[in-house]
């Protein structure tokens, strides 16, 4: 069998319920719900999560790493936007 | 008790998250709308007041933190309008009943922000006050609403801090910078502490809320802990604390305050706030005037979709021949 006709899928997983679904890897399948049973079998097989989520890796449009410092620079220069910018005295500093 | 109704309460008592696909009562879906859509319109309307400032901010640096500051809160009505809509409710649902005035927002924002001071007092008291709030929400049921939480209280610390550091500023300057901290501390402290609503003998939606945990903390113990971490930094500023009667109980270990005026927050509640009309007005403006916007981009969309069809039609038909 080849996988060539397959589709890919991401397989994302919730590991308790609460958190954020997180990437674990990806998978070929036929259809989403062949993916969803492949993924159960492939990553979940010590009770890894709770929930499955599985996306054609098609369907996800990604920003690119090489463009990630034009992409990102227009939040390089502005360090007050972190709380630690503002230096206060000792006494009122837990806030 | 149905099997349902037993499976979501056993969820709730050991502190398991509810999420979106799972079985909830229609009564707490309800809820949920009601409290997370009120609270994604709070952070959007608060962008008011202090927008107000952006362009009459003293100095360079304080227009480019003030501007990262609004920039966030309308960041936060994103997360909560994206978390109200896992339950089903639409966007522009959540914008009509804002808009026609049956859902509410948090009223602090129907005060004017009037004097420069104001600025820090609304970072320093009202995000402070909101901060006591959110912290304890990042425990509440409904997993959506905690993760948007979470991420908004690691985004909220810089605003109190920029607040206070302004009114520092303000209290190191002339007199007369010190009297305008003073008067914007004096009108906003009040307000601040009507944030946390009404005690917990009056409120409406409270012991359900509870209940549910969707609320984890009590009206009354919230504003207790932000009248306990204020009283400190308002001596620090060197400034007159507005509450004449503050005083610390050793057995009870919190500060003995003065009543709230419950005329004015209902009031305000009920519409005759300082701004109200106007804070509604000038959101269904921007609204309607951004129309363009919506529009152009459905328009765009159309014509990809129609593009797209074209090529692939084309793409078969030489298949064809
Ligand atoms: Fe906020
Ligand atoms: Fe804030």
């Amino acid at each position: 069998m080849t996988t060539e006709n397959l589709e890919l899928f991401e397989v994302f997983i919730r590991s308790k319920r609460g958190l954020d679904h997180k990437h674990v890897g990806s998978l070929h399948a036929e259809d989403p719900a062949q993916a969803l049973e492949y993924a159960r079998d492939c990553y979940t097989r010590r009770s890894e999560g709770v929930s499955i989520w599985v996306v054609r890796s098609a369907d996800i449009v990604a920003s690119q790493e090489d463009d990630a410092e034009s992409f990102y620079d227009p939040s390089d220069d502005k360090p007050y936007r972190h709380a630690t910018y503002y230096q206060l005295p000792d006494p009122v500093n837990n806030m | 008790m149905t099997p349902e109704e037993q499976n979501f309460m056993r969820k709730i008592e050991t502190e398991e998250k509810i999420e979106p696909k799972d079985w909830m009562p229609e009564a707490y879906r309800k809820n949920l709308i009601r409290q997370i859509s009120q609270h994604a319109h709070s952070e959007v309307i608060g962008t008011q007041p202090e927008g107000n400032w952006i362009t009459r901010a003293p100095s360079l640096r304080r227009k480019a933190v003030l501007l990262a500051k609004v920039q966030d809160e309308a960041g936060h009505g994103l997360y909560l309008y994206s978390a109200t809509e896992t339950l089903g409710i639409s966007r522009d649902e959540m914008i009509a009943a804002l808009q026609d005035g049956s859902a509410k927002y948090a009223s602090i924002f129907n005060y004017p922000a009037q004097t420069w001071g104001d600025v820090g007092a609304i970072g320093w008291l009202v995000d402070g006050a909101a901060i006591v709030n959110q912290v304890s929400l990042q425990r509440t049921s409904y997993g959506p609403y905690a993760r948007a939480m979470i991420r908004i209280c690691k985004e909220e610390s810089f605003h109190q801090r920029q607040g206070y550091e302004l009114m520092l500023e303000l209290c190191r300057g002339t007199p007369e910078q010190k009297a305008m901290a003073q008067d914007s501390l004096n009108r906003f402290y009040w307000p601040a502490l009507m944030m946390f609503g009404p005690h917990d003998s009056e409120s409406a939606h409270s012991a359900r809320s509870m209940q549910w945990k969707i609320k984890r903390e009590s009206n009354d113990d919230l504003r207790q802990k932000f009248i306990d971490q204020t009283v400190k930094q308002i001596e620090f500023l060197g400034l007159e604390h507005p509450d004449k009667a503050i005083c610390w109980n050793e057995a009870r270990g919190h500060y003995d305050s003065g009543e709230i005026d419950w005329d004015e927050f209902y009031a305000v509640i009920n519409g005759n706030g300082h701004c109200n009309r106007q804070r509604l007005q000038h959101h269904i403006k921007v609204h309607e005037e951004g129309s363009w916007v919506r529009e152009a981009l459905a328009a765009y969309n159309e014509k990809q979709k129609a593009r797209k069809q074209q090529a692939e039609a084309n793409k078969s038909n030489q298949n064809v021949a």
